[in-house]
């Protein structure tokens, strides 16, 4: 397949798939679970490549990506929040210290830079760690950013544990997806260069990439640096969606859906991240919500075990399964691209072909 | 200090590769590398042989800076590269020689990345290879060493040339080597042999101008192992290298060497030509363990 032929394809089918978006909108209601879905899921995408990139490209076990996000989710309300409606949002701080609001594309990159400033300074004692220990200290950072935040004496600037409220947020569900995407194509394209080669070096054998003449340090340190910044935009969005924040929200649960959903997805897959995240988000808030409704029937058949609750239950049994029988996820470590279905049939109708046109079978 | 300037000055007009002065290596109440000293001439094939656990791969680590040294200093063409005296708990614990010979003296010690920048390149005794890679994605990575272009001309494939240059490279390598049909294919679903001829490329590949071969025919064959040993002769001309290997193949030493240097439980114990190792009592000795005694 040439190169301008996978990118016609490419770009085709992002612009099918958006155009799909677009009229659903115009059609289904607006309150259908099936948008909510796509939005949460969209964000949870732009999360999930980001981490990863750091657990699966770079082989850097962290968990602090709940705390990044909540930077970029603050750091994006903090700043948007319009002037008029700071003194009721900030009404047991005087309205706050910050009377300013700028737009919100620059907001979302704020969020992600500030979540990018905190991973750096992290960065410096934390990437000295390997494996588990990495993870403990970067969960931790989490949580007491999460502390940190609810802290009254931030509360001009943070609202303490008060809700953050009034900012802008999205209506339509093509905003999440195109700042998802782009977000993700820019992941992509760093994977694909010399430095995203650096990364799987890194992963596959320090040893061996130090060899080689990559600075470990350097390179840790600059995917873990931009794997924080897109968590924050991501955060950014979930702000966004959810139109309200709290830093309640952002426990390590949340890293730990994340994970899960790297891990489904395939460790080490970007198009896995994405699909196992709408999946995932489908699953938790739309398909296996019966699970929780005690008075569910079959036909007259009252099904037992349901109640409240319940559906974590099947999900940590379905967890299990996957970790034990399943480990490589959805997509391994491949990736679903046009080329690869292409290759996939004609591989599968191409031979046919060939005998009947009696030919060599050139690619 | 002039003095030392001048020494400096000295040895970078000579034609001395890589130089180790007084080097020793102490790991807790263990000499692993005791006062060794050993020079590399440019163009030469040295060879570093000895028993197991003389001490062979823990000098090859200090050279690329995997360790640094408890006491002694290492020159790379006429420029220090690597120096250390005992420091902290290891000034009262130090058992080697030379304690004092270096004190006061600033602590050189670079990560191993700096020290193949420099042009050091080595291969490991135990294949390194980047497993989830292919053969030629292992040699495209250590070009990446090379690269002039930062992240964000990286990520915006602004840098297009230098890629291209380096596939460009890649491809050249892999057709030297000879690996250019199982280009495709995963590095550690290679043959033995194979693996081990990936691994002297990708060092290649960052365009080094010593290669440090840390027991390259470990595990061959004799066919296997006389292959090799025409091959190193032969990127040595090509590539216009310096090599210094461990080895433990004694005919591939004998055949390709220039000169020798026996270690022994960390003691440097002879150096010389094939032949005058070959005929030395104590090289004897230590292989054969005190024969001498009968």
């Amino acid at each position: 397949m040439s190169k301008t032929k996978k990118i016609a394809w490419n770009v085709g089918l992002i612009a099918a798939l958006l155009i799909v978006l677009f009229i659903l909108e115009q059609v289904m209601p607006s309150g259908s679970m099936l948008f909510t879905v796509l939005k949460k899921g969209a964000i949870y995408a732009l999360v999930a490549v980001s981490m990863n990139l750091l657990n699966g490209f770079t082989g850097l076990f962290s968990l602090g990506q709940a705390g990044f996000m909540l930077l970029g989710a603050y750091t994006y309300a903090i700043l948007t929040i319009p002037a008029a409606s700071r003194a009721s949002v900030y009404q047991y701080y005087d309205g706050g210290i910050i009377n300013f609001a700028i737009p919100v594309p620059l907001a979302l990159i704020a969020g992600g830079l500030v979540a990018a400033l905190f991973a750096f300074l992290i960065g410096l004692p934390v990437l000295r760690l390997k494996s588990d220990y990495l993870a403990i200290a970067t969960l931790g950072f989490a949580e007491i950013i999460r502390a940190v935040f609810q802290w009254d004496k931030l509360g001009p600037v943070t609202n303490g544990s008060n809700l953050l409220k009034s900012f802008p947020t999205f209506r339509s569900v093509l905003y999440p997806f195109i700042v998802s995407g782009i977000c993700i194509a820019l992941i992509v394209m760093l994977i694909n260069s010399t430095y995203g080669r650096a990364f799987k070096a890194i992963r596959d054998d320090e040893i061996a990439a130090e060899a080689m003449g990559i600075n470990l340090a350097h390179h840790k340190r600059l995917a873990f640096v931009i794997s924080s910044f897109f968590a924050g935009v991501s955060g950014g969005l979930l702000a966004m969606y959810q139109t309200t924040i709290q830093a309640s929200m952002f426990k390590s649960a949340m890293t730990y859906e994340i994970l899960l959903i790297v891990v489904i997805g395939g460790i080490g897959s970007v198009t896995g991240s994405c699909i196992s995240s709408f999946l995932f988000i489908a699953c938790s808030e739309w398909w296996l919500r019966f699970l929780d409704n005690e008075n569910f029937y079959i036909g007259s058949f009252h099904v037992p075990l349901l109640r409240a609750g319940f559906r974590k239950v099947v999900f940590s049994i379905v967890i299990m399964a996957m970790v034990l029988f399943y480990r490589q996820g959805i997509m391994g470590t491949k990736e679903f691209s046009v080329e690869a279905v292409y290759n996939f049939f004609k591989k599968k109708f191409g031979k046919k072909g060939v005998k009947e046109a009696g030919g060599t079978n050139e690619q | 200090m002039s003095n030392d300037k001048k020494t400096d000055n000295n040895r970078k007009n000579d034609n001395t590769m890589l130089k180790l002065e007084n080097i020793t290596m102490q790991f807790g109440g263990v000499i692993a590398v005791d006062n060794v000293s050993l020079e590399v001439k440019k163009g030469e094939i040295i060879s570093l042989i000895g028993p197991n656990g003389a001490g062979k791969t823990t000098a090859f680590n200090m050279i690329t800076g995997v360790y640094a040294p408890t006491n002694g200093v290492i020159y790379y063409k006429g420029n220090k590269i690597i120096q250390n005296t005992p420091q902290g708990k290891m000034k009262k614990l130090y058992q080697g020689e030379n304690a004092d010979m270096y004190v006061g003296k600033h602590v050189i010690a670079p990560t191993p990345d700096k020290v193949t920048r420099l042009g050091i390149a080595r291969t490991f005794q135990n294949i390194r290879l980047f497993k989830s890679q292919t053969v030629f994605e292992n040699i495209l990575i250590a070009k990446h060493m090379l690269r002039t272009s930062n992240i964000f001309t990286a990520t915006f494939k602004l840098n297009a040339k230098e890629e291209a240059q380096m596939r460009k490279e890649s491809e050249e390598l892999l057709k030297i080597m000879e690996l250019e049909d199982v280009r495709d294919e995963l590095a550690t679903s290679l043959p033995y042999g194979k693996q081990r001829h990936l691994e002297i490329a990708r060092a290649l590949a960052t365009k080094p101008e010593l290669l440090l071969l840390d027991e390259p025919a470990a595990g061959m064959n004799p066919q296997e192992t006389l292959e090799l040993t025409q091959f190193i002769g032969r990127i040595r001309d090509e590539f216009g290298l310096t090599i210094f290997m461990i080895e433990h193949h004694m005919d591939l030493v004998m055949e390709i060497s220039d000169r020798i240097y026996v270690l022994d439980f960390g003691k440097s114990i002879a150096e010389g030509t094939p032949d005058e190792v070959r005929n030395n009592p104590r090289v004897i000795e230590a292989y054969l363990g005190g024969a001498q005694d009968e």
